[in-house]
């Protein structure tokens, strides 16, 4: 059974329809794509899922439950994690309370435990520690560990976006654009995590992604949208070649 | 140069990260524990409204420096929590109870005014607590019944275990124990998860949401810890003037804890101490050299506001930091002796600019 599905999914704003009754299903263990024009309403679906906007209409299954209406802060609990296009890391804490934050949905603290900062804050904060300690191995950000992320540069930050989704231990993970802003070896760094995320942790990604190169190195499966609406979907050399893609990209053929 | 050479992930969430800050903070306690025994009566008695100030300091900077929610309604919080002790203690209840009651009523307040203004930030908050404020205002004026109203209120001399701390020595006592809890307190807060979900949230809503944080939980939690803070402030403040009278919880003090906040340097602890060191202090220093300005500007009214606030401007162009940045700055200058750079304190600017959801 699929892990995550999306049923007749649409939002509407105002009279304009960014995502219109667009279906799809993500299988666990796979690395999923989805590619369009801009406005296409890729980072939309996103937002959808992560339930920052609320659907028109339409369905949103995870691991057989629907979450379609479940508040925006519990999705993280569910274990679906997310990166954003633009970096919303937080700025003025270091790449250690970056990853840290990641923890939250795990932390069981009480308050008035952690007034007092009593044994069991101390012991749940060391246990976080490991598992964000785990996450810096993985990524090879030792030397980053307690920089400010203000003052970071711009790859280290999406890398560091990463790892903070990754802390906490998804099951699904959403990567909005990752390789927006990072030149060819980085990309090509971030296509190898992609992987090993896929392969060694066993996570499953959704990714919305421009870099075809990217998309071809990593993708299982790739969904082409346009105007909301799903153009063509199946692996990645089949959606490329799709007529309706080329012609989302390139125009339509003049008829002589 | 110190250099930390690091082994264990516990030394990371130690309150103290070497024996260099436990003896300096150890002699920093040491000595103001043995100060009235040397200063006159007066100066313990501003010395205490220090640390009063920065009681309700932390309690600010809690909310505006780490969770990035503006107040300007502060004063109002230190005013329920100076009339509840106030009111209590003339009903006969012990002190030992006042005061922390006075701290949790108070909380309960700052909820109260948090939850309906989740939605806000910036401007439209600062005006919400400034009206919040203005409301507080007029009902300690018009509810005579239990606020006496413009008559005042004499508050009564409080007793710890059948002591009377009435005078200026007993008042700085107790406020330099509730300082050093607060600050525990709040340091042991900001080492803990809820800590961190409060800067996330300053930092970024919309990833502070992603990443399982509950906005409204989290913003109304600030808001009663930074008031309860205030609100135990508030209680001393009432033993430090006596008298309680409706207009000495006026806007103009809600400014002088935000500038508390931003002179002291926002996001630091040790900002808010320094902040309320500056704010009760700087009048003393006008008093002092009032008569020995030229031009008459001594016998200028309002100089004392228009300090403040000419400080305030001072400080957000030239030192965000505050008065700790001032402090870090220092401290790197001598360790890093003779080493130091132009570029060592350059602002970092990045202009790689996020595109926020809204």
């Amino acid at each position: 059974m699929s892990l995550f599905q999306a049923r007749d999914l649409s939002v509407r704003f105002g009279g304009i329809r960014a995502v219109d009754a667009v279906s799809f299903d993500v299988h666990q263990g796979e690395v999923f794509s989805i590619i369009g024009p801009n406005g296409a309403g890729k980072t939309t679906i996103f937002n959808l899922i992560s339930r920052i906007y609320n659907a028109t209409s339409g369905k949103l299954f995870f691991e057989g439950k629907e979450f379609t209406r479940t508040p925006a802060w519990q999705i993280a609990g569910l274990g679906i994690a997310r990166t954003f296009q633009n970096i919303e890391l937080f700025p003025n804490a270091t790449l250690l309370q970056n990853l840290l934050i990641g923890r939250h949905c795990h932390s069981r603290a009480v308050f008035i435990a952690e007034l007092g900062f009593l044994p069991s804050v101390r012991k749940a904060e060391l246990r976080h520690r490991e598992k964000v300690e785990d996450v810096i191995a993985f990524l090879g950000l030792e030397r980053y560990r307690d920089s400010l992320i203000a003052n970071l540069p711009y790859g280290v930050r999406k890398v560091v976006e990463l790892g903070r989704a990754l802390c906490i231990e998804p099951k699904l993970l959403l990567l909005d654009e990752p390789s927006s802003g990072l030149n060819v070896e980085e990309t090509e760094g971030m296509g190898f995590w992609i992987d090993d995320i896929k392969k060694d942790l066993g996570i499953t990604v959704i990714m919305v992604e421009h870099d075809m190169s990217l998309v071809n190195q990593v993708s299982d499966r790739v969904m082409a949208l346009n105007y909301g609406k799903v153009l063509a979907m199946g692996t990645p050399q089949a959606v490329q070649s799709h007529p309706e893609v080329v012609k989302a990209y390139l125009g339509a053929e003049v008829d002589a | 140069m110190r250099h930390l050479f690091r082994t264990d992930y516990r030394q990371d969430i130690a309150l103290w990260r070497h024996n260099g800050d436990r003896f300096w903070y150890g002699l920093l306690v040491l000595s103001v524990l043995v100060a009235p025994a040397v200063l006159g009566e007066f100066y313990i008695g501003e010395l205490g409204a220090v640390f009063i100030f920065a009681i309700a300091g932390v309690g600010l900077m809690l909310l505006v420096g780490y969770t990035g929610l503006i107040s300007l309604g502060h004063a109002a919080f230190l005013g329920i929590g100076a009339y509840t002790n106030a009111v209590l203690l003339a009903q006969g209840v012990p002190f030992l109870v006042t005061l922390p009651v006075a701290g949790l009523f108070t909380a309960l307040c700052g909820a109260a005014i948090g939850r309906p203004t989740l939605r806000m930030s910036g401007l439209y908050l600062a005006i919400a607590t400034l009206a919040f404020g203005s409301i507080v205002g007029t009902v300690f004026q018009k509810w005579t019944a239990v606020t006496g109203g413009f008559d005042g209120f004499a508050v009564p001399a409080p007793y710890v275990f059948g002591i009377s701390i009435d005078g200026a020595t007993g008042i700085y006592y107790v406020s330099l124990a509730v300082l050093v809890l607060v600050l525990f307190v709040a340091a042991n807060l900001l080492r803990s998860p809820t800590g961190r979900a409060l800067v996330a949230i300053r930092d970024s809503e919309v990833s502070a949401q992603s990443m399982g944080i509950h906005l409204a939980r989290y913003k109304t939690l600030a808001f009663a810890i930074s008031a309860g803070m205030t609100g135990l402030a508030g209680a001393l403040f009432a033993h430090y003037v006596r008298y309680l009278a409706p207009d000495a919880f006026d806007v103009l003090l809600s400014v002088q804890f935000v500038t508390i906040v931003f002179v002291g340097g926002l996001g630091s602890l040790r900002g808010a101490v320094l902040g309320a060191m500056f704010v009760r202090l700087l009048p003393q220093f006008i008093a002092v050299v009032r008569d020995d300005l030229p031009f008459g500007i001594g016998r200028l009214p309002g100089l004392e506001p228009s300090l403040f606030g000419l400080t305030l401007v001072l400080v957000i162009l030239f030192q965000p930091g505050g008065l700790n940045g001032m402090w870090l700055k220092t401290k790197q200058w001598f360790q890093a002796f003779p080493f130091k750079r132009q570029a060592s304190f350059r602002r970092q600017k990045t202009y790689a600019r996020s595109e926020r959801l809204r």
